[in-house]
């Protein structure tokens, strides 16, 4: 741990502008993938955010959540992909704002 | 034999049922056949019942079986055979049956040949079941059953929407007095326990006292159901208007058979009567003014049938009268005599529009004596025995409603005269109606004459309108002996001369012209009262006013459901509400994600004290 020592702050700066990024790619972008993906990124700012504070304290605990988060986004990913395919087939495109049969 | 009396109203019933299902393929002569036969057989099974019953009369009661039971309350679907009875039978089935065939020549034209006879079969059915129930809710079927009949009927020609409006005046204004009627039967069976018109008498006796509220209200309420369906005041309105129908219609249920019901319901429910004398002199009342109003206004008509019709309501009034003033076999006499003449002034009508290119205008019509010569008699008897000539069967009936009711104590003498009166003027339009249509010179050339069909039933109706008064009713035993004193004289004397002298009024006015009454008649004042007449005393505009518009505007204001409209208030706002919200879901999964975040910065904000 010696001789890298990046204060936290700046890791929670870092990950703060990761989540950011994720959740303007998820508010912006009308691809469904791109979506997905940010919604990825989303989770790997946490995840760092998680690492970086149980570093900084020498508990185990950070990276317990971190495995965790990492599971919990392959489910995510796994069950997204199938969402992704059943809708590029009903509806032919993969933009999400075609998929808005639920309204009124 | 009398077992048999179940048959009589069954067999036109079956008729009737049988039109209805196979009319529209029968051939006309089987519709014909079948519509006439079956009265026909009706009428000789009572000829045959009463031939038996007058060599034994003793009343009898035929049970069918039980119409329903509800605990102690169960009316037998059961007929009451007495003399009263039988006088009523044989004139529903007699002149019935010479009107079925009357209707075979009247109606060959029309399409609707079997519906007319089906309509007229079910009618005589209903009729018969009405006379013939022992009990009062099997009468109240044949009474609703015969106001059923008189609707279909009168709105025969229903493409002609006057005639069905005219159909429905008859049926809602018969309807008023029916409720009065049902509300007198609930009251009886509610006091008396049973609704058995003999053992209503029974129960009757021993419940109540002469003079007790209880019989005047349940009196009074059976008043206003014979009112509305023998067409007087003040529920007459309909009659005239009645006269839309056909016309032999017009003779059997308007003239003979179904407005003469509420003189036999209050003849058979006499001993109710007896227990409350205020309800007969209503009844007196009712009738009198009847018949006057009536009178005066038949006096103005120019309708042929109407003048008839306006004349059936004066002498049911007389019928009322009778009533009244307990002379219920002189009233019930009269009702089979009124029958005879006004069937046969009826069928003679009917010719007359039959062979005259349907023109009901009297003063249209003038000089068919010599071409309708038939008719003519039929005419003349029938006029004679409306206006009560001497030895007409019409004198008889009227003569003995006249003496009794001058016996009556204390208004005797005034009912005396207002039927005298009523005499007079019956005289003077029913020769007006002679004078006009068969004297003089002719306006409208006939293009043909009665045929076979219709001579006979008007020369049978002639002879019974010469001599039925001559027929001894066989009611001696159903009502209480009249008391055998008999006024003076004189008042004999008027009675048999005020018709007399009605018609040499007539005469002189319509015939020779001797009389000038043009002067009177053209001054302002007589003018409207003559208006005054013609309209029926003004009570079909009254009513028009007090109930016809209110009623319909009522109808025009509920028509927009006013109180949904509160009920459409939550709807409408619930509905807003709801377009409001349901904008939010557009369906747009950025849109929501936006909001989230949106909302999810403010949360985050309040939480760190931002605010």
């Amino acid at each position: 741990m010696d001789g890298l020592n990046i204060p936290l702050s700046h890791i929670l700066l870092v990950s703060s502008l990761l989540f950011a990024v994720g959740m303007l790619g998820l508010m912006m972008r009308r691809n469904i993938i791109f979506i997905l993906m940010s919604l990825e990124v989303m989770l790997n700012s946490t995840a760092l955010a998680f690492v970086a504070a149980g570093a900084h304290w020498g508990q185990p605990d950070g990276q317990i959540v971190f495995m965790l988060i990492l599971s919990v986004a392959a489910a995510e990913v796994a069950v997204g992909l199938g969402l992704v395919l059943q809708i590029q087939r009903r509806f032919k495109s993969l933009d999400m704002d075609n998929a808005n049969r639920m309204q009124g | 034999m009398r077992q048999l009396i179940g048959l009589i109203p069954l067999i036109p019933l079956l008729s009737s049922v049988c039109l209805m299902l196979l009319g529209g393929r029968l051939p006309r002569l089987w519709i014909g056949l079948l519509g006439v036969g079956s009265v026909g057989l009706a009428a000789l099974l009572t000829g045959l019942t009463a031939v038996d019953f007058l060599a034994n009369p003793e009343p009898f009661q035929l049970t069918l079986w039980v119409w329903m039971q509800v605990g102690n309350f169960a009316p037998g679907v059961a007929f009451y055979f007495d003399g009263l009875t039988l006088v009523m039978m044989s004139v529903i089935t007699g002149v019935g049956f010479l009107i079925h065939l009357f209707s075979t020549e009247f109606m060959e034209e029309d399409k609707s040949y079997a519906r007319y006879f089906a309509y007229l079969n079910m009618f005589v059915a209903a009729m018969l079941i009405l006379v013939m129930a022992d009990n009062l809710l099997l009468l109240y079927l044949g009474w609703e059953g015969v106001g059923v009949c008189s609707y279909l009927l009168v709105g025969f020609w229903y493409q002609n929407s006057a005639n069905g409006q005219a159909a429905r005046k008859a049926f809602i204004v018969t309807r008023i007095g029916d409720t009065a009627m049902a509300l007198g039967l609930f009251l009886l069976f509610s006091e008396l326990g049973t609704l058995n018109i003999q053992a209503l008498g029974v129960a009757a006796n021993e419940t109540w006292q002469v003079g007790d509220k209880l019989p005047l209200i349940a009196c009074l309420l059976l008043l206003a159901g014979a009112v509305g369906k023998s067409a007087q005041l003040p529920l007459h309105t309909w009659l005239p208007d009645a006269m839309a129908g056909p016309t032999p219609v017009s003779a059997l249920i308007h003239a003979a058979t179904m407005v003469t019901a509420g003189v036999y319901l209050i003849a058979r429910t006499h001993e109710l009567y007896l227990l409350a004398p205020i309800a007969m002199i209503a009844v007196a009342l009712v009738g009198l003014t009847t018949s006057l109003m009536a009178a005066f206004t038949a006096l103005t008509q120019r309708d042929i049938k109407r003048i008839l019709a306006y004349s059936t309501i004066s002498q049911i009034g007389y019928m009322f009268l009778a009533l009244g003033v307990g002379a219920w076999s002189a009233g019930v006499f009269h009702l089979m005599t009124h029958a005879f003449f006004k069937a046969l002034l009826f069928l003679g009508s009917g010719a007359i529009i039959h062979c005259l290119h349907h023109e009901h205008d009297i003063f249209k019509m003038g000089g068919l004596r010599t071409r309708m010569p038939v008719t003519f008699w039929s005419f003349m008897i029938g006029s004679a025995a409306l206006a009560a000539l001497p030895m007409t069967s019409g004198f008889f009936s009227k003569d003995q409603i006249l003496l009794q009711a001058y016996q009556v104590d204390d208004i005797g003498p005034w009912l005396w005269l207002g039927g005298l009166l009523g005499a007079l003027l019956t005289a003077i339009y029913s020769f007006r109606l002679v004078f006009v249509v068969f004297f003089g010179k002719a306006n409208t050339e006939p293009d043909r004459d009665t045929g076979w069909r219709m001579a006979l039933p008007l020369s049978l109706l002639c002879a019974l309108a010469l001599f039925g008064g001559w027929i001894m009713l066989p009611v001696a035993e159903v009502f209480p002996v009249a008391s055998g004193l008999h006024p003076a004289h004189w008042v004999e004397y008027v009675s048999i001369a005020v018709p007399v002298v009605g018609v040499v009024i007539a005469y002189l006015v319509f015939y020779s012209g001797q009389l000038r009454v043009d002067g009177l008649l053209n001054r302002p004042s007589m003018q409207s009262l003559q208006r005054f007449w013609h309209s029926g005393w003004g009570l079909d505009a009254l009513y028009d006013r007090l109930f016809v518009r209110p009623y319909y505007a009522l109808a025009a204001l509920f028509k927009g459901e006013p109180v949904d409209a509160v009920y459409g208030l939550i709807v409408a706002i619930n509905q807003t509400l709801n377009g409001w919200l349901a904008e939010g879901q557009s369906g747009q999964m950025r849109r929501y994600l936006i909001s989230m975040v949106f909302g999810l910065i403010v949360v985050l904000a309040i939480m760190l004290g931002a605010f």
